[in-house]
């Protein structure tokens, strides 16, 4: 398994073979506050990199996930559906949201490591 | 325009609230637990909540005052009783909402609780139509911090004697630190709860003795979810001035001697309306999943006719679900009727139904 990489949108991605695994960042699940809503792409889609692939609700607001790499949606984790209180609990563990088959691993290239997208999520915090 | 900051704005802060502004007022949205958590800590136990921003209008006078106010509000204010209150509002001649408030009977006068923003409009009209006869006070040196929860009367009495024996919607006049504080027994979380009106100066004195005794300051998106799961109309969303009490579903707010009688501002349109019907009408919405309607949410019937709109919708944490409110055409809004609610572009089903979503604890007082 690849380490762990990150998006602008506040996602975080590993690789296993060709498979991606997706999810939201534990600095993210701090701004969005208790999450009591999530919907997953559809298994078999195809969704394309940097396009919406689903939505997690906070008491507060809607935001949209977007999706760091494309592909094709291999698995999704129903148990945050079930209980979407889980997604603040383990954001970068469990939690996660879809599995993908990456069509293009280059586009793994853009996205930050951990160093980097810590920074990110610092200065876009203030 | 700077915003303004209430006196317990250092104290939320020492608290690490976060902010948000509302109304003109810095206030505290939520604290480090969450929304979720210090929802049902309200229900559970005993939250505190600075609603400082809300207007608290003095208005002094004697019989005249009482005969002109009853001809501003749908209230039978003459057998009003000192230190009794009640729920009305403030509204234009068809009858459409400038503000919901609630009006107590004091020595020598009324105090009006006004939506922090509405209040300064509401003195501007009630100067008008009062034709600046009597004294008004929109007292801004006074704090309003509300305690809700079932633990609330325990903890209070603690602190002020003998609050645990008033009766929901009266108050009356207490001590602390040799100076008058006036409290109510009512709130806006469906539980049961208190309203105190004290000086600035002591507002962080008297909150931190709470605080001491187990209750927990609670921020606006809490009290939003808690509102919203005992069916309470907020200012701005379920109510404004395109809308009347009637359509809100606010007619038991409405003395029914004032309407056989009318003589109020707006009461042509309520008469009319109680007698003949309305065509749009405030009802709940259950969601039969869990995904949200947040207002603005278009609500369809079975054949995809476009028939109403959310004007507030959450998660409801006690319910443990979605839950929501908003306005539909009146042969829509029998209880159990299935709609549709459009959300991101597809059509959910949802149920209309009875308010609360929450069953209130509102108690009659200890003795």
């Amino acid at each position: 398994m690849s380490s762990v990489k990150y998006s602008k949108e506040h996602e975080w991605i590993t690789l296993d073979g060709d498979v991606a695994t997706i999810g939201i960042t534990k600095h993210a699940t701090e701004m969005l506050g208790d999450i009591v809503f999530a919907e997953l792409p559809e298994k078999g889609s195809n969704v394309e990199k940097d396009g919406t692939a689903g939505v997690v609700e906070s008491t507060k607001a809607a935001s949209d996930v977007y999706t760091p790499v494309g592909g094709e949606v291999v698995d999704t984790n129903q148990a945050i559906v079930d209980d979407p209180s889980k997604i603040n609990e383990d954001p970068e563990g469990s939690a996660w949201f879809f599995k993908l088959k990456m069509k293009d691993k280059t586009e793994l290239d853009s996205l930050m490591d951990k160093e980097e997208y810590d920074k990110f999520a610092k200065e876009s915090a203030s | 325009m700077d915003t303004k900051k209430t006196s317990l704005y250092q104290l939320h802060q020492d608290s690490k609230a976060k902010f948000v502004e509302f109304a003109g007022y810095q206030m505290p949205i939520q604290y480090s637990e969450g929304i979720v958590e210090e929802h049902k800590f309200t229900r559970s136990h005993s939250g505190i909540f600075d609603v400082s921003h809300m207007g608290q209008l003095f208005i002094y006078g004697d019989e005249d005052l009482t005969n002109d106010l009853e001809k501003i509000f749908p209230l039978d204010l003459k057998n009003l009783k000192l230190n009794h209150s009640k729920y009305s509002f403030l509204m234009n001649k068809d009858a459409g909402i400038y503000d919901d408030l609630i009006i107590t009977k004091i020595e020598k006068g009324f105090l009006i609780i006004l939506n922090a923003a509405c209040k300064d409009n509401d003195f501007t009209i009630l100067s008008q139509l009062l034709n600046d006869k009597y004294k008004m006070i929109l007292d801004d040196k006074r704090s309003l911090i509300a305690i809700q929860g079932p633990k609330s009367a325990q903890i209070l009495n603690n602190i002020i004697n003998g609050v645990q024996n008033l009766n929901f919607m009266t108050g009356n006049w207490f001590v602390f630190k040799e100076q008058k504080i006036y409290i109510t027994r009512s709130g806006y979380t469906g539980e049961d709860g208190f309203e105190v009106s004290i000086s600035n100066d002591l507002a962080v004195k008297f909150t931190k003795d709470l605080i001491e005794k187990g209750a927990k300051l609670i921020g606006l998106g809490a009290r939003d979810t808690l509102r919203l799961e005992a069916g309470l109309c907020l200012y701005g969303h379920e109510l404004g001035k395109d809308k009347t009490p009637v359509e809100a579903n606010l007619k038991w707010a409405i003395s029914k001697e004032r309407i056989l009688k009318g003589n109020f501002i707006g009461s042509d349109v309520i008469i009319k309306q109680l007698a003949d019907g309305v065509n749009k009408i405030r009802v709940g919405i259950k969601p039969e999943g869990r995904v949200i309607a947040r207002e603005k949410t278009k609500i369809f019937n079975q054949s995809d006719l476009h028939i109403g709109e959310i004007t507030s919708g959450t998660f409801g944490p006690s319910v443990n679900g979605p839950v929501a409110m908003g306005y539909i055409e009146n042969e829509f809004s029998k209880k159990d009727t299935k709609v549709f609610l459009e959300v991101r572009g597809k059509k959910h089903p949802a149920n209309v139904c009875g308010l609360p979503f929450y069953k209130k604890s509102y108690v009659k007082g200890a003795n």
